[in-house]
């Protein structure tokens, strides 16, 4: 069972963690640098990127020189110049992504754990079955149903992590639920209900910024690769890690390899930065979980 | 005085811990002679099992031996690497465990267990190990039959008898008895009692019993030595320990036992916390528990004397 | 009854909502939140055109007849005709890509677990030292790898660049071994077909890898705090204090151990592997049942979608009934 938090509890748990933990804080703090640098180059890209990323401004194909640090592609844009532009749409979608299935999975979590009865099983049944579904199989249906947009992808994404959501806040309830039962016979004091949303927080607050994290990491993953297989959020002359990595990936056998390698690699250090990050506060947040 | 096996000298083992350094045992002196047993009692928490852990070298991280020499037949055991401590245990000196239930590896069945043991420290072939393992468990009392049963086949007793047989197997100099019969139930502790006395005088072994319980060690030791916080605070033959002990902390220790020839059958309990091993108490440890206690017990530490012959003692109140 | 079979009709009925639950899912996406019409013809379609397709899917029809319709059709195993060239059996279609799927997705499976399993076993070894920090390291940084950018390095290093290893298909031109599970390796070995599997084995072995490395660390993170559980234990504590040699304790007697609680695991990542197996598939052009269900979107043929992804959810379900069956099998103590 989860161990009940209270405000004061919370508090002198955040107290406990101390600096000396070296190599978890060496996660985080990787994590976290890569994340924000990539988050800034998608807010300053215009004062960033030398070129226009959607132009022609050199050779075909050119590699990488001293105009062109990473190079051109097919169309004869700036890779490196597409790169810090590209950032934007991902973060964009993550953002949304996340956003939708926090707001989706906490309230129907809630609600389950709260009410309890068939509609706990009804719709416990059905997260379980959704979170059994390959997520990447998922969003291709829903990518490809709704048609390829900036929020059916979104969409598309928020709806595998609904189910984490759900789960680890209805889990919470019950247990919560299941303590004040029995404190509730010792002393009849305030309302379940009030009980239960003071209390929520506390208890959720340190699962949420590990599942954030994680859940933006794939969400990244996942953006890339419907792009990657054609169900991105945008078209043609936007650029996006994944649609670039799957256009450049033709030329490989000419030995050209800028154009799919750097959009590659954007996506595997951006889906780092955020499991770094996850996977460091989880387990400075959760000791007990350690080993 | 027979001949010595086993000499500790100014043994000290710490926790390094994230709270801070746990002295689970601090500056313990001991020796034992060739097929002695020793009781080493003390309440719980006072590092008993640390102590005989750290003989085997096989204390957990972070705990570190951080002080001090362990003889063992003429060899200071702190010098040896890891891989000539292998040739030391299970062959010269082995360990009995507290659970019984934990202590097998669940999917090998029992008479593997013993033939791996013989057959890693010794040159055999398999028939001979196996012929040996079957002769050890008789010798426990477990049948022939059963050589090739699970370990979750077995009671707990029964267990406990495979690893007395595993300890026995190498004919050891020293077996460490660390709480050997605290998971049993009452019965099956006193069968188990019985076989240890047995075997020990059959095999000729030197133990090392640890118990929690002074009125377990009472019956199977030879000498007794009382731990307290981390230290011996009384070592002794045992019939001296129990007629005239002369610790405070023995005095109120076996005031405390329960007496069946007592008809009220009173039990006393040792007023104060036990120590924190964590910020131990200054001078010397017992003092905030000490009816006796004056100044200097809480200004100094008092060195462990031998105060008649063979009787070591860790108090001010004897010069 | 046996406590067993007791435990088995009641997995399978319990599998029935689940499966139930997924056709309807797949139901709502496809039909009620997305609209067949448009992703079939595209935006601007004549109107005459429009009512044809209605007409041949029956999407003229009530909603609740639609699901009544498509829930029977499922009942009889039958997914519908493809909407291009031959109009096909969507089921026969995706019957001619699952073995090559499935043997991408069996060596990829064995390649992950022989590197978790090795990686996990040094790191609780190595617990708190460099070597674990680096291999904890390891299990977070494949996760994070995108497959696509794997098998892209891969095929630059070992395709393009040293040439010794062939970059897309299942095997060379007119080198198929006769046709008897579908699993062209195994094919080979049965009909003793060298040079076949000589092929076969050479263009598999860039996409295990690739799948391979992303699904070790999980595998990694795995072993690694299953065998630190087992390392706490008190039979290897006394394991050691018998003096056996340390690499007798860990593989012997721990690995061992841990290796349930592993297997156990292994189950759950099913559904990954196939996620995964999707994007190998198309970077390798694998003829498998992923780059059938990536072309397929491109031609917009919207009832063989629409079947695979009912496959893949039923294959789902089948797989993790039959390892629960498998471990009540295995072990007794699950059954009740
Ligand atoms: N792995 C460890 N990490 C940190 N501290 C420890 C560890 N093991 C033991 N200690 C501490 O060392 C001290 C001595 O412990 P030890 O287990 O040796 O005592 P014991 O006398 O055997 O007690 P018991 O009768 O409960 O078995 C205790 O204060 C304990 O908290
Ligand atoms: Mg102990």
């Amino acid at each position: 069972m989860t161990p009940i938090l209270s405000f004061s509890r919370l508090i002198a748990s955040l107290k406990r963690i101390s600096p000396r933990r070296g190599i978890e804080y060496c996660f985080t703090i990787i994590g976290f640098v890569i994340t924000l640098s990539i988050i800034l180059m998608a807010i300053f890209a215009p004062y960033i990127a030398p070129y226009d990323p959607t132009k022609r401004v050199g050779g075909l194909l050119e590699g990488p020189n001293s105009h062109f640090i990473m190079g051109t592609d097919s169309l004869g844009r700036d890779i490196f110049s597409r790169i810090i532009y590209g950032s934007r749409i991902v973060l964009r979608v993550t953002l949304l992504s996340i956003v939708i299935s926090f707001f989706c999975g906490v309230p129907l979590g809630l609600i389950a754990g709260y009410v309890g009865g068939k509609l706990d099983s009804v719709l416990s049944l059905v997260m379980d079955a959704m979170y059994a579904f390959p997520g990447l199989i998922l969003a291709i249906a829903i990518a490809a149903a709704l048609g390829p947009s900036e929020i059916t992808v979104s969409l598309a994404i928020a709806v595998i992590y609904i189910p984490t959501y759900f789960r680890m806040i209805r889990g919470h309830v019950l247990s919560l639920k299941e303590s004040l039962f029995i404190e509730a016979a010792r002393a009849i004091g305030a309302r379940d209900r009030t009980i239960i949303f003071k209390y929520i927080f506390p208890n959720v607050i340190l699962s949420i910024p590990i599942i954030l994290s994680l859940n933006a990491a794939d969400a990244v993953l996942t953006e890339a690769a419907l792009s990657f297989l054609g169900l991105g959020p945008v078209t043609a002359p936007t650029p996006d890690w994944g649609m670039d990595l799957r256009m450049g990936h033709a030329y490989l056998a000419a030995k050209i390899w800028w154009p799919s390698t750097f959009p590659g690699l954007m996506i595997v250090l951006l889906t780092l930065g955020f499991s770094l990050l996850g996977e460091g506060i989880s387990e400075i947040l959760n000791p007990r979980l350690r080993r | 005085m027979g001949e010595s096996i086993l000499e500790v000298k100014g043994l000290k083992v710490y926790y390094y811990t994230r709270e801070g350094v746990v002295r689970a045992v601090d500056n313990v002196d001991f020796f034992m002679e060739k097929g002695e047993t020793v009781g080493l009692v003390g309440e719980s928490g006072s590092g008993k099992s640390t102590l005989g852990f750290s003989i085997l070298k096989l204390i957990p991280p972070p705990g570190k031996i951080v002080d001090g020499k362990i003889i063992f037949d003429g060899i200071d055991l702190t010098e040896l690497d890891e891989k000539e401590m292998r040739e030391i245990r299970g062959k010269r000196i082995s360990m009995v465990f507290q659970d019984p239930m934990t202590s097998l590896n669940p999917l090998m069945k029992i008479g593997d267990h013993l033939v791996e043991t013989i057959m890693t420290h010794e040159e055999v072939t398999r028939e001979e190990a196996e012929e040996r393992a079957l002769a050890l468990l008789r010798d426990v009392g477990i049948m022939p039959d059963r050589f090739h049963d699970y370990p979750h086949q077995f009671s707990g007793g029964m267990r406990q008898r495979v690893m007395i047989a595993l300890a026995l197997a190498l004919n050891p100099d020293i077996v460490i008895a660390d709480e050997p019969t605290s998971a049993l139930d009452v019965i099956v502790q006193f069968q188990i009692l019985d076989l240890m006395e047995r075997l020990k005088k059959q095999y000729n072994v030197g133990m090392i019993f640890i118990s929690h319980d002074i009125s377990v060690v009472a019956e199977i030791s030879d000498k007794i030595a009382l731990m307290y916080a981390g230290q011996i605070v009384e070592y002794a033959n045992a019939i001296p320990f129990f007629e005239e002990h002369l610790h405070p902390y023995a005095e109120l220790l076996l005031q405390s036992v329960p007496n069946i020839e007592l008809s009220d059958q009173k039990l006393k309990y040792i007023p104060g916390l036990p120590p924190d091993l964590l910020h131990p108490p200054s001078g010397c440890r017992f003092h905030p528990r000490c009816p006796y206690a004056e100044s200097i017990c809480k200004e100094k530490d008092p060195p462990l004397l031998e105060i008649n012959t063979g009787h070591f003692v860790k108090c001010f109140r004897y010069k | 009854m046996t406590s067993l079979r007791i435990y088995v009709v009641r997995r399978i009925l319990l599998a029935i909502p689940t499966i139930l639950i997924l056709l309807t899912i797949v139901f709502v996406v496809m039909r009620v939140a997305g609209d067949p019409v448009s992703a079939i013809l595209g935006g601007h379609a004549p109107a005459e055109q429009i009512e044809r397709i209605k007409e041949q899917l029956g999407l003229n029809k009530p909603l609740y007849v639609q699901y009544l319709e498509y829930l029977w059709q499922l009942f009889h195993g039958d997914l519908g005709r493809s909407m291009i060239w031959g109009r096909r059996p969507v089921l026969v279609e995706i019957l001619e890509h699952f073995p090559a799927t499935l043997e991408l997705s069996i060596s990829a499976f064995i390649v992950s677990i022989f590197i978790g399993i090795i990686t996990g076993v040094h790191s609780a070894r190595n617990y708190n030292k460099p070597t674990d920090h680096m291999l904890r390291l390891y299990g977070i940084v494949t996760y994070a790898l995108f497959i696509p950018w794997i098998g892209l390095i891969l095929q630059l290093i070992f395709g393009v660049y040293l040439g010794w290893l062939p970059t897309s298909g299942r095997i060379d031109t007119l080198m198929e071994p006769k046709h008897i599970t579908g699993l062209y390796v195994l094919d080979s070995i049965l009909t003793l077909n060298i040079p076949s599997l000589i092929s076969a084995i050479r263009h598999l072995i860039l996409p295990s890898i690739t799948l391979g490395i992303y699904l070790s660390g999980i595998y990694t993170r795995l072993t690694r705090s299953n065998m630190l559980e087992i390392l706490r234990k008190d039979f290897i504590t006394a394991a050691k204090a018998r003096g056996l040699p340390e690499d007798t304790i860990i593989y012997k007697h721990a690995l061992k151990n841990a290796f349930i609680p592993i297997l156990t695991m292994m189950g759950l990542q099913f559904a990954l592997l196939l996620a995964g197996a999707v994007l190998t598939e198309t970077t390798f052009s694998w003829p498998g049942m992923g780059t059938f269900l990536a072309e397929r979107i491109f031609y917009r043929d919207y009832t063989t979608v629409q079947g695979t992804i009912v496959f893949f959810a039923l294959l789902v379900v089948s797989v993790s009934l039959i390892i629960d069956i498998l471990y009540a099998y295995i072990d007794p103590r699950i059954r009740y």
